[in-house]
């Protein structure tokens, strides 16, 4: 029958640790599952040291557990004492395997045979998953590991690492310097492995600094008393079984996502997207009544954050009402807006104004607000202005605001109460295509790239929505500018959305034409092919269309279009914008003249030849989702690393770009250094939200990163490292007089102060935008070797170059 | 700014047409005074070319601080560079024209023999600065200097476990050889590398001929005029797991020489981008010393 309680946590994570802990201080009959062995296994997988952050500062905390930023040792054991103090009843070794509702509640059953039957479920399970264990005999033991924090802790050891992903290669090749390495591949191949990776590996095996056994298995593991060798492992080959004598064992078969069994509790998701969470109810309720899912699994990846609801989600169940945590934020948005009272009324209003914001649940809402601004411009203020590179997403609660297309101001459109705007920034990642003007009374929600991007992700009726008015907007701003979308409402209807991966093509040249597609992210490449050999003629950035010429004199498409990124497109049904055009004589005009610049360009480009192989070698370094790249001149470039040092020097000791890594081409380098792409990879995932575009287009990191890495993982070139804040270095006559220190441009190393464990933080390229006068790397070139542009001059620089 | 500007067409050279308009000045002035006696440094054109001349000196060295300032915003270091450079050259003009082609064995003529030879110093540099990149990049074949060396360790290791399969004395000889190359170093090894790879490979011929030689007096009697030729013989006989080390050994010691000169040239062509600041800049030190003693001197026997 198993044990009976009125709440069971599953999973001892800050939320769920902070639930039980509140449910133990209250009374309340709970038990707090834990699969591991220990509490908050996330944590406890942190690297040693690692100096945890707690952001976001402003948000109070409210648990009956203590939480500070301070090192991941500290925080542990301040929470050990307090589930100690507490008398929280924590079981570890629990792995929760089913949730079933039956008369009862529900029953939780656990992979080691225990019961568990709940009147309330609190899930702060995380999204980090299970690992895969080996599922062998001995697979607990404690020189059996499933994740590798320092490949350099271990040396001279025999290891054997099992598995044949990118994690179990990546280790097996770090291992390897200083151990010698096994490893065991269930398959034949590295099927699953990054090519570089799968490069690496064939290599290491065939020069014999790995081994591999393929088409092998573990079948138990044992821990030997005596002998040189810790481990004994037998293991299934194609040649019989065998035996391996080893020090440690790093298994790496990857992790059961949480979706899984979080679907199999009956939760549902929104939508397929990986990183849509569960949708759930202001008091964290989900749609199973009794299940209650708090932490990052509900969307809040930030401990305190938590911790907050678990104390919360344990005073729901109990039936009291509690003034959410983050009231008081709310209520500081609209402190200067006249004529709201209270958070309810505000979000009641919001609601009943906003129909894109009337499709989500008050939780979302309220999560909503909480990123987001409330602002209050007055007539003729100007919220953002065209070309810049903001990417805030706007949301018009009362009055009116006026959109200029133009820069002189001719072509206005006014936006009404109800209506969103800012969203071909945020789809985008381009500049601003039009200025925005506030009228008279406004009232407007101003909400961060990255909230408003969750939102469209995790709610499929507000990207219905927001696609819905995004075709028509931009079909109608780039065809029809000077008149209204009636003339269009057949091509709007058309429309659809593509989407397509680097390189996939989008219409080959010598195709018959029927369709057209504006690109609304990403970016695009024309080529010919021209005796045999892909020449690329342009590049089409967002905001641009392709495949017109086509359906306007030509039958046959003249050119191949392929997305130079991860690209999305409105495709144009071909016959309704033929009638379009028929019936609009401007738009015939303006298509025209578009037409024969575009063919004299393209002819332009045929003759260079050369050229187009540094463009297509930019855009094969994935140059093409760049706003802003570092590229260097080898010709000119005297190796000074003078632009190493001057980054450096500008920013706290630490250059934020390699010269010498990344490739060349024609004397063309890449250099690792930021591209301040399009769609930034490195604000993905970002905990505290701490990465943003300012209005130039500068991605940067701002002062609240937390230092956990997600962007330097994140990001595909490598151009983010963690760094401490050097000590401070003495003066340029102090270092040449009497030889203080370290001097400018050298390492800020010194060797007379012991270097502090200082707490590390992301860092990049910021363009150098707090400087002005442009990036230092670029201005103490002293030969011009350095040169920072934009995709839309790569066709210009390689006509430079011929 | 143009999408490829280097030092001497920055800004449409315009640093060139300042360095122009100064020296023709000074020329114009020069033909057109007519001094009492001959033309020196004491009248007053010639006073005012040396002030020209020592304050260009002091502005040219200030160089070396406004580099290391690297928040400066005054000015792009290219900008600094290509006046720099072209300023420093009419200083040549500048100074001969103040002292009225005056030389003697004095301190005056040291302050302009040292002035002579920083900018012959420089002019070298600046040859060196347009010439070597290119052929730098060249040479590198896209790869890094770090991933040079890693290949020439893995090498070496390779070689040692070849060659402990054939012979032991080949095994002495490739581990000589491994000590011996010895890339970079004092200066003199930048600009002269060494390796010793040549030595190895004579070594393993040797061994070959020795080898083939034995053969000939077991009647068999192949010419064996190269090295090529040689590894063509072993590789048809494959059965000889010997013969196989031997013939990865010499694709081994092949592979080593290539990239042991491709990174010598690398290190080579950095030294020749870097040596000559070891010239100019203390040169310029000296020269402002003997600038200083031309100077005070000057005044103090007015």
């Amino acid at each position: 029958m198993g044990e009976r309680v009125d709440i069971a946590v599953v999973g001892s994570g800050p939320g769920g640790l902070s639930a039980a802990a509140r449910a133990a201080e209250l009374g309340v009959s709970h038990v707090l599952l834990e699969a591991a062995p220990h509490l908050s296994n996330t944590i406890f997988r942190y690297q040693k040291g690692k100096h945890v952050m707690d952001e976001p500062g402003i948000l109070p905390l409210r648990s009956p557990l203590p939480f500070k930023a301070g090192s991941r040792e500290n925080i542990l054991r301040d929470w050990n004492a307090g589930v100690a103090t507490l008398k929280v009843d924590v079981r570890y070794g629990h792995e929760v395997t089913q949730v079933a509702r039956d008369a009862d509640g529900f029953r939780l059953q656990c992979a080691n045979g225990a019961t568990v039957v709940a009147k309330h479920v609190v899930l702060g399970i995380g999204m980090q998953g299970n690992l895969r264990k080996l599922g062998v005999t001995g697979e607990d033991l404690p020189t059996v590991q499933y994740q590798l924090d320092d490949p350099d802790a271990y040396v001279g050891e025999t290891i054997v690492v099992v598995g044949a992903g990118d994690a179990a290669i990546e280790n097996a090749l770090a291992l390897a310097k200083n151990n010698q390495v096994i490893v065991i591949n269930r398959r034949d191949e590295f099927a699953r492995a990054k090519e570089g990776n799968l490069r690496l590996i064939l290599r290491a095996i065939e020069e014999g600094t790995i081994q591999c056994l393929y088409n092998a298995a573990p079948e138990s593991v044992e821990e030997l008393r005596v002998g040189r060798k810790r481990l004994r492992m037998h293991v299934a080959t194609q040649n019989g079984k065998a035996q391996i004598l080893c020090d440690r064992v790093i298994a790496r078969l990857g992790a059961t996502a949480p979706r899984a069994f979080v679907e199999a509790c009956g939760v549902v998701f929104p939508s397929k997207d990986p990183n849509a969470v569960p949708a759930i109810s202001e008091k964290y309720e989900s749609n199973v009544p009794g299940l209650y899912i708090v932490g990052a699994l509900a969307g809040y990846p930030l401990i305190k954050q938590a911790m907050n609801q678990g104390y919360e989600v344990v005073e729901y169940i109990l039936g009291r009402a509690v003034e959410p945590a983050d009231e008081p934020l709310l209520k500081a948005k609209f402190r200067n807006v006249a004529g709201i009272t209270s958070v309810n009324a505000l979000l009641a209003r919001i609601q009943e104004r906003v129909p894109l914001l009337s499709k989500i649940t008050p939780l979302q809402l309220r999560e909503f607000l909480i990123d987001s601004e409330i602002r209050t411009p007055r007539p003729g203020d100007r919220i953002f202005e065209r070309n810049d590179y903001t990417n805030t997403f706007f949301s018009i609660v009362d009055g009116e605001v006026a959109v200029l297309v133009d820069d002189a101001g001719k072509q206005r459109i006014a936006l009404k109460a109800g209506e969103f705007f800012g969203e071909m920034g945020l789809i985008s990642g381009r500049r601003r295509s039009a200025s925005v003007v506030a009228q008279s009374n406004c009232l407007l929600i101003e909400t961060p790239r990255r909230s408003m991007n969750r939102l469209i992700q995790s709610v499929e009726a507000v990207k219905r929505e927001v696609d819905k008015v995004f075709i028509a907007r931009a079909l109608q701003s780039r065809f029809t500018p000077e008149s209204g979308i009636e003339k269009l409402k057949e091509m709007v209807e058309s429309a659809e959305i593509r989407q397509y991966k680097a390189g996939d093509v989008l219409f080959k040249e010598g195709e018959a034409g029927d369709c057209l597609h504006l690109v609304r992210r990403g970016s695009l490449t024309i080529s010919r092919d021209l005796g045999g050999k892909e020449v690329v003629l342009s590049y089409v950035p967002a905001g641009n269309y392709v495949g017109e010429m086509a359906l306007l004199g030509e039958s046959k498409r003249s050119a191949t279009a392929r997305a130079a990124i991860a690209t999305e497109t409105i495709r144009v049904d071909g016959e309704a914008f033929k009638r379009a055009v028929g019936r609009d004589p401007l738009l015939r005009l303006r298509l025209q003249a578009e037409y024969s610049t575009r063919t004299a360009a393209n002819l332009a480009m045929q003759q260079i030849g050369a050229g187009s192989d540094i463009v297509s070698f930019l855009l094969t370094q994935g140059a093409g989702e760049a706003t802003d790249i570092l590229l260097i001149d080898e010709s000119l470039c005297v190796r000074c690393d003078n632009c190493e040092k001057a980054c450096a020097e500008t920013h706290h000791g630490t250059s934020r770009l390699d010269r010498e890594a990344g490739p060349t081409f024609a004397n063309v380098h890449v250099p690792t250094s930021c591209r301040h792409c399009e769609h930034p990879h490195c604000m993905k995932d970002c905990p505290p939200d701490a990465i943003h575009r300012a209005p130039n287009g500068e991605v940067f990191i701002a002062d609240n990163c937390i230092g956990c890495g997600n962007c330097e993982r994140n990001c595909p070139y490598g151009v983010i490292h963690m760094a401490a804040k050097p000590p401070k270095k003495p003066g340029l006559l102090q270092w040449l007089m009497f030889g203080r220190g370290p001097g400018p441009g050298e390492s800020p190393y010194d060797p007379l102060k012991p270097p502090s464990p200082a707490e590390k933080k992301a860092v990049k390229c910021d363009m150098c935008k707090d400087l002005g006068g442009g990036p230092a790397c670029v201005r103490a070139c002293p030969t011009g070797a350095a040169l920072r542009i934009g995709p839309d001059e790569f066709i210009a620089y390689a006509q430079s170059r011929r | 700014m143009s999408m490829r500007d280097s030092m001497l067409s920055f800004a449409g050279a315009r640093y060139l047409w300042v360095a122009l308009v100064l020296v023709v000045a000074s020329v114009v002035a020069y033909l057109w005074h007519d001094p009492i006696g001959v033309p020196n440094g004491g009248t007053w054109l010639g006073y005012t070319l040396g002030t020209i001349g020592a304050l260009l000196i002091v502005w040219l060295m200030l160089l070396g601080i406004r580099k290391r300032r690297y928040g400066n915003r005054f000015g792009t270091m290219l900008g600094w560079a290509s006046a720099h450079v072209y300023l420093g050259t009419a200083l040549i003009a500048i100074a001969f024209l103040h002292s009225g082609f005056q030389v003697g064995l004095n301190i005056h003529t040291l302050a302009l023999v040292l002035m002579l030879l920083v900018i012959a110093s420089g002019m070298f540099g600046v040859f060196a600065y347009l010439r070597y990149p290119a052929l730098m990049t060249r040479n590198r074949d896209n790869t890094t200097r770090d991933a040079m060396l890693d290949e020439i360790v893995e090498l070496d290791q390779q070689a040692l476990a070849l060659a402990d399969a054939v012979d032991p004395k080949i095994h002495a000889a490739i581990l000589r050889s491994n000590e011996r190359t010895q890339l970079g170093g004092s200066a003199w090894r930048l600009l002269r590398p060494r390796e010793d790879t040549d030595s190895a490979i004579d070594q393993v011929r040797a061994f070959l001929e020795q080898k083939d030689a034995e053969k000939r007096k077991d009647g068999q009697t192949r010419d064996m005029p190269t090295m090529f030729a040689m590894v063509d013989f072993l590789s048809s006989r494959a059965a000889d797991s010997k013969n196989e080390a031997l013939r990865k050994l010499m694709d081994v010691l092949a592979r080593k020489k290539t990239v042991t000169t491709r990174l010598a040239r690398d290190l080579q062509l950095q030294a020749l981008m870097e040596v000559w600041l070891y010239v100019h800049v203390p040169l310029s030190f000296a020269l402002l010393g003997a600038l200083t003693a031309h100077i005070v001197s000057v005044f103090f026997y007015w």
